[in-house]
Parts: C-alpha cells; sequence; structure tokens
C-alpha cells in the first residue's frame, strides 16, 4: 500500500503544484520519485508531528492541499489535538496519511500498533476515514481524496499487500463489491481485505460461494447503502484489525440491529489491551483470532 | 513624533480601556495577559495589519482575546455589535478567539499552536513568492510547549524570513514565574542558537517595536519584548493575582483613571 501510495501522490504532485508532502522523516527512499519530479512540494518536517500537523493547517488555510505523512500512532495519537484543533474545527484541506494500520507494524512493538486510530479519527468533527484494502484502493482513493476539500485520514497498511481489486469501480463513499456471492457476505474494513479474499477463497472451495465487500469509507459510514447490501445474505463474515469496543464492526452491530437480527453474524472481538511480542502481522493476526480458518471454523461451530 | 507612532499609543490606551471594561463586565480572567500585550497589538494593527494587506497575524496566546478583540473593533474587522457580544450567550466572541472570527487564522486558546500554524502560513506565502509577512505572538509561558521550540526548528531549517515571531515576555505564566517553572532564561540566546535573528526590546515601547520591526533579517526574526504583566495600572504591575482576577466596579472606575 506504501508503495502505490508514493507512485500516486508522485502523479497527482506532477498534475497539481498546490499539493504538499510533508513527511515525519520517514519513507526512505519510498519519496524519492517524488522528490525527483516535485522537488519544490516536498518537506521533510523531521520528528515533529505536532508542528507539521499545524504547518499543514497552515499551508491548507492558504490553499494548497497538503498531505502529511508518518507512522500512524505518532499522527493520529501524538498530534491529535492538532489535527482537532488546527485541521478539523476549521474543516481545512489536510490529508493525514497514516502507515501501518492495525498490526502491520506488530513487530516493532506496542508503540507502533495501531488499534485504536479510526475511532481517534471518526470522533473529531469534519474528520473524514477512509481504510483502503488494497494497493488499487489506494491508488483511487489517494486520487479521490484530493479532489474533496475536507479534512481526511487515510489508513495505510504497510507494503506487500496483495491486489484483491480487479476492474470494479472504486467510489469514496460507496462499498466496494468485489465478488458477487450467494448467501453470505463477507464485509472488510480496510486492511483485513486480503484476510477476506482468503476466507471467500477458503469457503468456494468447500462449495460456498460468498460475496465479498471492501468497506473503505467509515466516516461518514454509508450506513444506508450496508442496510440495502446486506439485506438479501443469510450468513455475514465482519473483519476489521481494530479494537472492538471502539471500532467500526461495533458500530454497525448498533446501528442495524433489527436488520442483523435473524441473520448469522460472525466476528472476533479485539480485546482493548497493550499486545506486546505478537510476532509478524501473519502471527499476530492468528494470535488475535483474525484468519481465514479461525472465521471458516466459527461457520462451522456456530 | 511619527503619526503613526502617535495614533499606536492612542489605540494602545484605547486597548487598556477596553479590556478593563470586558474583564468587569463578563468576570472575566487574564487580564494582566491582555495588558502585557496592548502595546504590541497596537502597534501591529497600526503598522503591520489592516483590511488592506494580506499580513497575517496570529495571537497564539489566545487568553489575551479582549486585546485582541479590541483592536479588531478599533481598527473596524468587527462591528460594535460583535465586540459587545463578548462572553454573551450565542457569541463567538469566547475567552479564547475562533477562527469563525473575521481576523482571526486559527484557533488559538490551547496553547503551542500559533507559532506552527504561523510556520504553514510563512511557508504558503514563500512558495507563492510574495511579500507577505506573517506575524505570531506568543507568551512566554508558551515557551512551555515542544511545539514551540520543534516550529523553531522547523523556521530556521526552512528559513523563514517572513516570519517574525514577538514574545510577551512578562515574566509570569498562570501560577508562577515563568523561570521558575522551567528554566527559560535566556530567551533570546536560547532562539538564537536554534537559528533565529534575535532582538530584544521594550515591549511597551512603540518605537522600539517599530525599530526591530523594520530591521532588515536573513532568518526567521524573534522580537524578544520584555513586558509587565498589568502594565498600565499600577496596582496591577506585575502581581500575578491578575491573571485570574476581575475588577470590581469601583476598581474600574479607579483603573480607567490611570490611562
Amino acid at each position: 500500500m506504501r508503495n502505490a501510495f508514493a507512485k500516486e501522490i508522485t502523479k497527482l504532485g506532477v498534475k497539481n503544484k498546490k499539493i504538499i508532502l510533508l513527511s515525519g522523516d520517514i519513507g526512505n527512499r519510498l519519496f524519492d520519485e517524488f522528490k525527483k519530479k516535485c522537488k519544490e512540494q516536498f518537506y521533510n518536517c523531521g520528528v515533529a508531528e505536532n508542528n507539521m500537523v499545524g504547518v499543514a493547517a497552515g499551508l491548507a488555510k492558504q490553499g494548497f492541499i497538503p498531505y502529511v505523512y508518518t507512522i500512524t500512532p505518532f499522527l493520529v495519537a501524538r498530534s491529535y489535538e492538532q489535527i482537532k484543533l488546527d485541521v478539523c474545527y476549521q474543516n481545512l484541506n489536510v490529508k493525514i496519511i497514516g502507515t501501518g494500520a492495525g498490526l502491520s507494524y506488530s513487530r516493532l512493538g506496542t508503540t507502533h500498533h495501531s488499534l485504536d486510530d479510526i475511532s481517534l479519527m471518526k470522533n473529531i468533527p469534519n474528520m473524514n476515514v477512509v481504510c483502503p484494502g488494497d494497493p488499487i484502493e489506494v491508488t483511487e482513493l489517494t486520487r479521490q481524496i484530493s479532489l474533496i476539500k475536507k479534512p481526511f485520514y487515510l489508513r495505510l497498511g504497510k507494503k506487500g499487500e496483495l491486489t484483491i481489486n480487479r476492474k470494479n469501480k472504486i467510489k469514496i463513499n460507496k462499498i466496494n463489491k468485489i465478488n458477487t456471492g450467494k448467501n453470505i457476505a463477507i464485509i472488510a474494513i480496510g486492511n483485513m481485505l486480503g484476510v477476506g479474499n482468503e476466507l471467500r477463497i477458503k469457503l468456494l472451495n468447500k462449495k460456498l460461494d460468498a460475496s465479498l465487500y471492501s468497506m473503505h469509507t467509515v466516516m461518514p459510514l454509508n450506513i444506508h447503502e450496508l442496510k440495502k447490501t446486506l439485506k438479501k445474505y443469510k450468513t455475514i463474515f465482519f473483519l476489521e484489525e481494530h479494537y472492538y469496543e471502539s471500532g467500526v464492526i461495533k458500530e454497525i452491530l448498533y446501528t442495524l440491529k433489527d436488520d442483523l437480527k435473524n441473520k448469522k453474524i460472525i466476528y472476533e472481538k479485539i480485546a482493548k489491551k497493550f499486545y506486546t511480542g505478537l510476532g509478524e502481522q501473519d502471527q499476530a493476526r492468528k494470535y488475535l483470532k483474525l484468519t481465514a480458518d479461525n472465521f471458516y471454523k466459527k461457520l462451522q461451530i456456530d | 513624533m511619527d503619526e503613526k507612532i502617535k495614533s499606536s499609543i492612542e489605540l494602545s490606551k484605547q486597548i487598556r480601556k477596553d479590556a478593563l471594561y470586558l474583564s468587569y463586565l463578563k468576570r472575566t480572567a487574564h487580564l494582566g495577559s491582555s495588558l502585557s500585550c496592548a502595546d504590541i497589538l497596537a502597534y501591529f494593527y497600526e503598522f503591520l495589519i489592516s483590511k488592506k494587506n494580506k499580513n497575517i497575524f496570529i495571537l497564539s496566546k489566545g487568553h489575551a482575546a479582549s486585546s485582541l478583540y479590541s483592536a479588531l473593533y478599533r481598527k473596524k474587522f468587527i462591528s460594535k455589535r460583535e465586540f459587545m457580544s463578548y462572553c454573551s450567550e450565542g457569541s463567538k466572541f469566547e475567552e479564547h478567539p475562533s477562527p469563525k472570527i473575521s481576523g482571526v487564522e486559527c484557533a488559538t486558546g490551547s496553547l503551542g499552536h500559533g507559532l506552527p500554524f504561523g510556520c504553514g502560513m510563512a511557508l504558503a506565502n514563500k512558495i507563492n513568492k510574495n511579500n507577505y509577512k506573517t506575524v505570531v505572538l506568543i507568551s512566554d509561558g508558551e515557551c512551555n510547549e515542544g511545539t514551540t521550540w520543534e516550529s523553531a526548528m522547523f523556521a530556521s531549517a526552512q528559513n523563514l524570513k517572513n516570519l517574525t515571531l514577538v514574545v510577551d515576555y512578562n515574566k509570569w505564566q498562570a501560577t508562577g514565574r515563568s523561570e521558575e517553572i522551567m528554566r527559560i532564561k535566556p530567551l533570546d540566546k536560547k532562539f538564537r542558537a536554534f537559528g533565529w535573528d534575535t532582538i530584544v526590546v521594550n515591549g511597551h515601547n512603540i518605537n522600539e517595536l517599530n525599530i526591530a520591526f523594520k530591521k532588515k533579517n536573513k532568518k526567521p526574526k524573534v522580537i524578544v519584548a520584555n513586558t509587565i504583566k498589568g502594565s498600565g495600572i499600577k496596582s496591577m504591575e506585575d502581581d500575578n493575582n491578575w491573571h485570574y482576577r476581575s475588577p470590581n466596579k469601583d476598581e474600574l472606575t479607579e483603573f480607567l483613571k490611570q490611562i
């Protein structure tokens, strides 16, 4: 996802001189192409995230479109007040780009985990939250948010995520249908799309045809569309790499409780606690039961 | 004496009167802080900031809002009705400034936000290659905030020559002496070490402020303005009780006479 972002922001930067990329001393070599082609539009703001967000707000006030990039918790948690007061209070056109969604940086330790970011960002008035599920969605959504004069939080994973999308149309605020199946729906939020696809294939091997959806826009949550979409399914999986307590799944289950009453709903609750020693993201997902195997098992048990 | 200096002195008196009146009227705090920067604000609004130019001013020490509102009112950025709505129900003129107000660039009140925001606006002007100036006023208490020093390094690295920072150095913060709470001295040398052009002035002397502002700079400029908290009212000067107190009717009458 990181590479897809770097490629797209370079494309956008070349076309639009108002686009400014601010980095918190990160992305070594990642932005070489951007720096080459958009030399005047790149600023390494150092390891000083609060100043960086304030600077971005000041730039946006003067008509620029700043993209602020660093590791998620150092932006959304450390610079929460700057995002809230400097950016969102005035509804300024700043794009907060966090890399390392959920447990993408699991092995880097607790300091680098990001299991609370969606809730922090969607809690701020005027903020929009977009969680792409694969590199194609990153490309599309990086471009689309540049066209909307509002604050956005774009939740990126790391590098090497599989491409799941094919030729389907990706549109901000719209649930992205990737596969059409019967009776079963898999709703993947953000970087869980890969696991969602694995689950879809696993089910298919067992002669169960599931639809796969990527729910990338979570703020505002298009609850009306979700309600309509889910109507025809008897079994629904929800996949999210975020604390359950403050996450999107809980919000959906609460908001649509009457609509989902007679359906089989399958999901995992990530407990709100500090995790250490989780290993690589794959191992972390095993520990937290965020695997296609586990979701399939749950279907059989229930 | 230069006409503009004369009118700045007049404006500073008006600001002091207005700040006293508002504090009395709504029993609001931070009067000492509003008075310590009255001359600085008067200078800004006579010499630098007007509806006709695109210079930018950010009152980062948002708790001095009453003085700011006075300047905005006296220089016709806001109406009398707006000014008089201070701290009333439904009014956007609260104890700390909101960006919804004409002439206010960003939300201040939480300290340490104005300078980074100002750096962004100055950077934008630098990219746009125009001559507009960005001026940010912070308090000495605000130098406790990490962002002040993050911005100091950033402005220096980006060589934001179009940025001027003024520190209202009244030696007090909310609950005690600035120097005792967080070691602030030597403030000018600190900024110099961070790569800024540094000038120390008497923050109540318009002439000195003017010379400092006009002085050519090769780096971002900081003016360390030595001020007295509660300046202009004898019994309030250097008495930190007036960080939170507001005058009663008799005090107001007596104080207004002193200006």
